[in-house]
């Protein structure tokens, strides 16, 4: 039998060693690894295989003006999550992609753009807005709300506080510490401070399914049109690349027609439960 | 010069009512400024007032002897402070605190309970307004209880 010829990458992971790796919270990890794919686009994800735990898809967090490096941020929830966050520099990482679809930096262009993230939701928004920011004129207003559970837990401090100077930036936090100066509520109570124009904006939403679907409620009541909203979804993906239907989201596979998806073609499966 | 009527007219608080009602509410009002770190509610302290946030960030706190203050949630521009004003015995459940310098409409309750009493229509729709404002916040608070970043790798 004629061997079956794989192009590299695809379902075979290629090998990439680990150039760096940061602690962002006391859960979540950014690893900076080789290029060992295609280029990416912000949204996307790769396929990370951690030797001897297993294979997680993680999204890309890192600057898309830096060929140098793949940047992810993981959060460790289980034994290949937990395995990616001890990787060292030096240390081998298997990898598969670029899969999946980006954020729709181009229907941006010279629109208001609100960016709504939630806890490590704000790993795959994140190359979004150093493209924003970097490319800052080519767009109107620039809003980012940012959720997490606790000051401890908010990621990239030291890049929202110098965004800020670029792009409006607010965060809250759902319970405060001591010597906390920012907002406490939930994200969603923030949107009717955003600077937004609904009939010109974009909006692109990461975070957890829940946030996302109260989000989108707020945002509906607050006219901005599903057909300009993105979010991304989140599903048990095994092959990413629409073989083995494990990341089945009503008649989407997550894996190849989204992670980033328009809202409109699966805002309501997120009120339908056995999906 | 912005009057209160103008900044009434802008409030979305008040989104729906009539000019006539507006006018109603806008004579209750006035504004007010409180420095960082004032105290501008106080538990169990009489709710004479409420308030519409026009600039700065309120803080709303619980007073806890172990623990110090513990905000629960903050305000800012657009939002309204205060609905203890509406029920009897017209007392304040929490503190709010300046959190950073804060310019506000203050609305003073009493006059506008005689507006509601007199005018039922005025009554029954800013009864409606802030229902929906408390709505929200109860939303909202939910969201807050369920803890949705706890879990899950997001």
């Amino acid at each position: 039998m004629a061997a079956v010829e794989q192009p590299p990458g695809l379902l075979t992971p290629r090998p990439a060693r680990v150039l760096g790796w940061r602690r962002e919270t006391a859960e979540s990890v950014t690893v900076a690894i080789e290029p060992a794919g295609e280029p990416w686009a912000p949204g996307q994800f790769n396929m990370l295989y951690a030797f001897g735990a297993g294979e997680v898809p993680i999204s890309i967090s890192g600057d898309p003006a830096r060929a140098d490096r793949v940047v992810h941020t993981v959060r460790s929830v289980g034994m290949v999550s937990a395995a990616l966050g001890r990787l060292r520099r030096g240390d081998w990482v298997g990898v598969r992609g670029p899969f999946g679809t980006g954020w729709p930096l181009a229907a941006a262009l010279g629109r208001d753009v609100l960016i709504v993230a939630g806890g490590v939701g704000l790993a795959p928004l994140r190359p979004v807005v150093y493209e924003l920011v970097r490319r800052r004129a080519d767009f109107g207003r620039v809003t980012l709300l940012y959720g997490a559970r606790t000051p401890g837990d908010v990621l990239f401090g030291r890049e929202l506080e110098r965004w800020r100077g670029r792009i409006d930036v607010l965060v809250t936090v759902d319970a405060a510490s001591p010597g906390w100066t920012g907002d406490v509520g939930v994200v969603t109570s923030l949107l009717r401070r955003a600077a937004f124009d609904p009939a010109r904006a974009v909006a692109m939403v990461c975070g957890p399914e829940v946030m996302m679907r109260f989000t989108l409620d707020e945002l509906r009541r607050l006219g901005q049109p599903e057909p300009a909203t993105w979010i991304s979804m989140e599903r048990n993906m095994h092959c990413a690349v629409g073989l083995c239907g494990h990341c089945q989201l009503g008649p989407a596979l997550v894996c190849r027609e989204g992670a980033v998806f328009r809202s409109d073609a699966v805002a309501w499966m997120l009120r339908v439960r056995e999906v | 010069m912005l009057t209160i009527a103008d900044a009434v007219n802008d409030c979305t608080l008040f989104d729906g009512l009539s000019a006539a009602h507006l006018g109603l509410v806008a004579g209750c009002g006035r504004f007010v400024r409180f420095p960082a770190g004032a105290a501008i509610l106080r538990e169990g302290a009489p709710a004479d007032l409420f308030f519409v946030v026009r600039e700065g960030s309120v803080g709303l706190e619980v007073a806890s002897p172990e623990r110090g203050p513990i905000v629960i949630q903050t305000l800012g521009p657009g939002d309204t402070l205060g609905w203890s004003w509406l029920f009897p015995p017209y007392r304040w459940h929490l503190d709010a605190v300046a959190r950073e310098a804060v310019a506000a409409i203050a609305f003073d309750a009493a006059c506008l309970r005689a507006k509601c009493d007199a005018d039922h229509e005025l009554g029954y729709r800013l009864m409606g307004l802030f229902a929906d404002v408390m709505l929200r916040r109860l939303m909202a608070t939910r969201l807050q209880l369920l803890d949705v970043y706890a879990h899950g790798s997001r």
